[in-house]
């Protein structure tokens, strides 16, 4: 019983995330014409898993008390790259695949060590490096184009047995392959420690530039996941600025909402992965209830307003007014 | 490592005081300047030149302005993402204010309008205590938002009034163009603001330990929440500034103004953890911004390299003066 | 797994010659040490004698620029504390090393958790951490709850039993009990005996001179980096102790109270203050010229009552009045404001009371920028007057007004906390536990200026973790349990006998009350 208590408490910001994207999730199929169709789940996990990637790797750099603002960049650059190398005979297609998962690991080891051996803060860091890996996708893809294995693309972004989505599945294999044992071995939890208290992780001797490292290098892995998916749903690559750092504007947005604090220690990734559903739920909400495409960013612009401020009311409940500055 | 901080700390001590105060980021980032444009005369004599050079600061103007507002707020320890639409919005609320008729109330109606989105990103902050990031990433969307629906989402069609040109382009001091006076004062009210009242005080103060500075009686929350405000105005007044110059306002004018402006204030010493900097420092850093996206576009790289150039110039200079002292 | 070698004689750790300097500052010179199996060992001495460096080489914390360090005869030297604690030496630090957002289980084991298939293994994590909390006497504390949702006395007892989950022979203890509640200090000292009895050697740090007297077998003294003296525990008196400590007499520590009790009308009063159930009715008065104490075991709501009357906490029930008027303070800047003239001294330096990187000058007119300016603009000219006359009425040392703060020394940094607050010139002074931490020299200093400070009018209500303090400084204490006030002491009334039986709030008859 009381095991229980501590289990929740723990999971605390992750169950919050569930929490949004279900209600979200519930009125969008209320009031979708067609209501809960395998189409509409297949739609809508291909949209939100590509924002998931994303979300899952800023979420790794953002339990470290840290930022990755060229999470985006890195989707980008491995899109275009993607659109160069994942094409051919099943053999030339799987290095394809290894090579962008290399490559996004490589961006990620990057910002890791700029972040940690040449001691610069990671906003400024991953800013920088966010323009040198969009210059290089621009040199990849000047003008959009390329193509993809489009037999490997339909077969990760359709469906398995008719109705379980398949981008789905591989979302949770990645979750398990590479969530899991991060979380479940000492250098996961050394990367907690490194978010929740710097020093009191140094004094107990806790591995916490390794694990910085490590968390870094795993954002530019996943980040190059979604790169790979984005290939994966438009068959081609495209160099857009804006489309990059908007996947970095709402990956942050994402991870707050899945529960996971800014500044550091406690969430997880897999609330980074409610809160990026609940955060695509919301685009797709203003089509079910039939929006002029023209109200779309005001609208969705407020609700992000309105879900960050829901946090606020703990406030009311703060009676020591010391504890507003931590 | 104590040591060395401790003889450095007695050697400044007997250096002559102004050159004692001096930041040293700061005088590496004129140094920079200066080797840049030494690297820009080799390439063409005309870097050297006074037009030239009065056309790069008139340029960089309108960065600076902007920078003077991300500066303020970064100094308190926040950042503030919402510059690129809250900029658009300034300039297309100007030329549309214009458009109805009343050019007077153009310019100071564009900035109220970035005024009153600083003063919601400062109230999220100051008194919902949400994190900065969040709150003016949410408040870029909603001005982005507005602005879709405000334009259609195609380009507006008022183009900025004379008064607006003039401001940005025409001269007062012949030679002299206007934006240069305009960042100028801006610059001076910057510096006084900052050196000489008991606002830059607390907004220092607030940027060290915003728990102790409560705890000295000070109103934190003010504070936060009219620099905010203070620096949506400057980014509107800057879009205002930006829109005389291209005599119109565009969709996405700002995309291009946020990280050079949070780059010119990081490069220029200030610290993005807040309390530490000096604004002579945020000159210096647009300075060099704005000569190296010169220097880049004169050479006629491609807009690739031109990105891989900049990023990797910008880690260069982090590299050499903006890091973090050695934990232990 | 305690290897009691009892066939060796040699001693467990012998520390011979050891120097250590930070730059010019020499803070160790030929410093010996002899720690001995299956004792408590004190070790006493003013703020900077060395004994912070002293155990820090002996954590592997930091490294020895001379000397040697004998573990069973065997020369050792740690690179890292994990080396260290490997060797048998394990530390208790007086800062906090525990992980908020981790569980009690997952900071036990932080630095050497039990592993499976190169993962954590919960299970066995789980059973070792509820093994170490049982030796540390915490039982009761549940491995999975988070460390931050635990109080700072329980946090306390968590980081004992993360020292012994390293089977350790030697356990250092620095200022170890400085956070806890009376009750959880009895039970440590249960469980330091019971180590003991086990074989284990314990180093212990503290300023509680009764603490020690309690509990050590064994003293030393430290001084300017050397030991200065070693005796059996209980063979020397405090005044001799506090002698060896500070290297001359102390003739007067405390400055003497004025004989004739003041009957001007109160200026700080509250009647039934409450807040949540941490202040119950709470209800006193402060007269100009007085020095009020809070007493009481820690944690009984005195911090939260200077809190309260200082305008930061909400939902305060009751009625604070100042100079007999009710009045409504909602904030410190209300506080601070000219009709009120409260100052508020607060707990921790550091975070709530110096902008560290700032200078000496900007810290010390941070509190009254009103003042020194004028329509927001600060006027130099009365900044600097007022910077030097706070600078010569505290003594305070600094290489000059452009020092950032965070490069004096302790004691002068509380100096300068002080001294930020007397710019305004206050009417009312609180004070929350101001000479935590400081050393002998300054702590005088201190007590000295707040008596000048009563002496010309100002009402201070003040509260320490020191009997002798209270005992020492205060014209009458005021000693709080759970929330509520359940004693008031007047002048031959405050004895220590008196402030300990009411701080237990148990009724024993006082032998010099009428």
């Amino acid at each position: 019983m009381s095991e229980w208590r501590y289990w929740l408490n723990e999971q605390r910001g992750t169950l919050i995330g569930l929490a949004i994207f279900v209600l979200m999730f519930a009125v969008y199929i209320a009031n979708h014409p067609a209501g809960l169709t395998a189409n509409v789940a297949q739609t809508a996990a291909n949209k939100g898993v590509l924002l998931a990637f994303v979300a899952m790797a800023q979420a790794m750099v953002v339990i470290t008390a840290g930022i990755d603002l060229s999470v985006g960049m890195i989707l980008v650059l491995t899109n275009c790259l993607a659109s160069w190398i994942v094409v051919g005979t099943p053999m030339q297609t799987t290095a394809g695949v290894l090579g962008v998962l290399l490559a996004g690991t490589i961006c990620g080891a990057i910002n890791g060590l700029l972040v940690i051996k040449g001691r610069l803060q990671p906003i400024v860091a991953t800013i920088a490096t966010g323009a040198v890996y969009f210059g290089l996708a621009l040199l990849l893809r000047p003008f959009p184009g390329g193509a993809v294995n489009e037999d490997l693309a339909d077969a990760v972004t359709g469906r398995i047995f008719g109705i379980i989505p398949s981008s789905l599945v591989v979302m949770l294999v990645v979750v398990l392959l590479v969530w899991l044992p991060f979380r479940r071995s000492e250098i996961g939890r050394a990367a907690y420690a490194a978010g929740s208290a710097e020093a009191a992780a140094f004094m107990s001797g806790v591995p916490i530039r390794r694990a910085k490292l490590v968390a870094y290098t795993l954002a530019g892995l996943l980040a190059g996941v979604g790169g790979l998916f984005l290939t994966f749903f438009t068959y081609t690559g495209e160099a857009a600025y804006a489309s990059g750092s908007g996947y970095t504007l709402w990956s942050i947005a994402a991870v707050v909402l899945g529960g996971v604090s800014l500044y550091g220690g406690r969430g997880s990734a897999v609330g980074a992965i409610f809160g990026a559903f609940a955060a695509r739920t919301t685009g797709d909400m203003l089509f079910v209830f039939d929006v002029d495409p023209l109200w779309q960013p005001l609208l969705q612009g407020i609700v992000l307003l309105i879900a960050i401020s829901i946090g606020a009311i703990g406030l009311l409940r703060v009676r020591n007014r010391l504890e507003w500055f931590r | 490592m104590t040591e060395a901080t401790e003889n450095r700390l007695s050697l400044r001590a007997r250096l002559p005081g102004p050159i004692r105060r001096a930041d040293p980021a700061v005088l590496t980032s004129f140094g920079c300047i200066l080797l840049l444009l030494f690297l820009g005369s080799l390439y063409s004599s005309n870097f050297l030149s006074p037009e030239y050079l009065l056309q790069q600061l008139k340029v960089a103007s309108f960065l600076g302005v902007i920078a003077a507002g991300m500066m303020l707020v970064i100094l308190l320890g926040h950042i503030d993402l919402s510059v690129p639409w809250v900029m658009t919005m300034g300039a297309m609320m100007a030329c549309a204010a214009a458009g109805f008729g009343s050019t007077v109330i153009a310019i100071p109606f564009g900035i109220l309008c970035g005024m009153l989105f600083g003063l919601l990103n400062g109230f999220g902050v100051a008194y919902l205590r949400i994190p900065s990031m969040i709150v003016t990433l949410a408040t870029n969307v909603v001005a982005q938002g507005l602005m879709v629906l405000y334009t259609g989402g195609f380009s507006p069609q008022d183009s900025a009034p004379q008064a607006m040109r003039w401001l940005a382009t025409g001269y007062i001091i012949p030679g002299v163009p206007n934006a240069i006076l305009v960042w100028a004062s801006v610059s001076v009210a910057m510096v006084f603001l900052l050196t000489r009242t008991t606002f830059g005080r607390s907004v220092y103060g607030i940027g060290n330990s915003e728990r102790a500075a409560y705890l000295s009686g000070i109103n934190t929350r003010r504070i936060v929440m009219v620099a905010f405000a203070v620096s949506g105005a400057l980014s509107a007044f800057g879009g205002v500034l930006l829109a005389g110059y291209a005599s119109k306002a565009a969709q996405a004018m700002g995309d291009a103004y946020l990280l050079p402006s949070i780059a010119a204030v990081v490069l220029g010493g200030t610290s993005i953890l807040g309390g530490r900097g000096s604004y002579l420092g945020t000159v210096a850093g647009v300075i060099l911004i704005t000569l190296l996206q010169s220097i880049l576009s004169v050479m006629q790289m491609p807009e690739a390299g031109r990105q891989i150039v900049y990023g990797i110039v910008i880690i260069a200079m982090l590299l050499l003066y903006g890091r973090n002292p050695a934990s232990r | 797994m305690t290897s009691t070698q009892s066939q060796s004689n040699a001693p467990l750790l012998r520390m011979e010659g050891i120097g250590k300097r930070y730059g010019g500052v020499r803070a160790l010179d030929s410093a010996s040490l002899v720690v001995e199996s299956g004792r408590i060992h004190a070790i006493l001495g003013e703020n900077g004698a060395g004994k912070s460096t002293l155990i820090k080489i002996m954590a592997g914390v930091v490294a020895p620029d001379e000397g040697q360090m004998l573990l069973k005869d065997q020369a050792v030297s740690f690179r890292s504390p994990a080396e260290a604690a490997a060797a048998g030496i394990a530390c208790v630090f007086q800062e906090l090393s525990l992980i908020p957002d981790l569980s009690v289980a997952d900071n036990i084991s932080i630095s050497n958790p039990p592993r499976r298939l190169g993962l954590i293994d919960r299970k066995a994590q789980r059973r070792l951490s509820e093994e170490a909390l049982a030796r540390a006497g915490a039982g009761d504390i549940h491995p999975r709850a988070l460390v931050r949702d635990l109080p700072l006395s329980r946090r306390q007892l968590v980081e004992i039993a993360k020292a012994l989950a390293w089977m350790p022979r030697i356990l250092i203890l620095d200022e170890a009990t400085s956070a806890l509640t009376a009750s959880d200090v009895t039970k440590v000292f249960a469980v330091l005996k019971r180590l003991r009895a086990e074989g284990l050697a314990i180093l212990y740090i503290s300023h509680r001179m009764h603490e020690i007297a309690e509990l050590a077998d064994e003293c030393t003294v430290f001084r300017n980096g050397r030991n200065v003296a070693s005796y059996a525990a209980g063979t020397r008196s405090n005044s001799e102790v506090v002698e060896m400590m500070i290297g001359r007499e102390v003739s007067s520590a405390f400055p003497p109270k004025p004989a004739a009790r003041i009957h001007a009308a109160p200026v700080l009063s509250c009647k039934n203050l409450g807040w949540s159930d941490r202040l119950r009715d709470i209800s006193l008065e402060v007269r100009p010229g007085e020095v009020v104490g809070l007493g009481g075991l820690d944690g009984q709501g005195q911090r939260e009552l200077l809190l309260g009357l200082f305008g930061v906490l909400r939902g305060t029930s009751g009625t604070i009045s100042i100079d007999g008027a009710a009045r409504s303070i909602t904030s410190p800047g209300a506080a601070r404001a000219g009709t009120i003239g409260m100052a508020l001294i607060p707990e921790d330096r550091k975070t709530e009371g110096l902008l560290l990187p700032m200078t000496v000058r900007e810290n010390l007119s941070f509190a009254a920028l009103d003042r020194l300016s004028r329509h927001g603009v600060i006027d130099r000219d009365r900044e600097n007057a007022s910077i030097e006359e706070m600078v010569r009425l505290l003594a305070i040392k600094t290489a000059g007004a452009d020092t950032p703060v965070g490069a004096l020394s302790g004691g002068n940094q509380q100096k300068v906390v002080i001294a930020k607050w007397l710019t305004r010139r206050p009417r009312i002074l609180l004070l929350n536990d101001p000479t935590r931490g400081i050393d002998v020299g300054t702590k005088q200093e201190i007590y000295q200026l707040l008596r000048r400070l009563a002496e010309e009018g100002s009402a201070i209500l003040f509260y320490s973790t020191d009997y002798d303090e209270l005992i020492g400084c205060c014209d009458r204490v005021l000693v709080l349990y759970d929330g509520k006030i359940v004693k008031e002491l007047a002048g031959g009334e405050i004895t220590e006998r008196a402030l300990i039986s009411s701080a237990l709030n148990v009724q024993t008859e006082p032998e010099a009350a009428a």
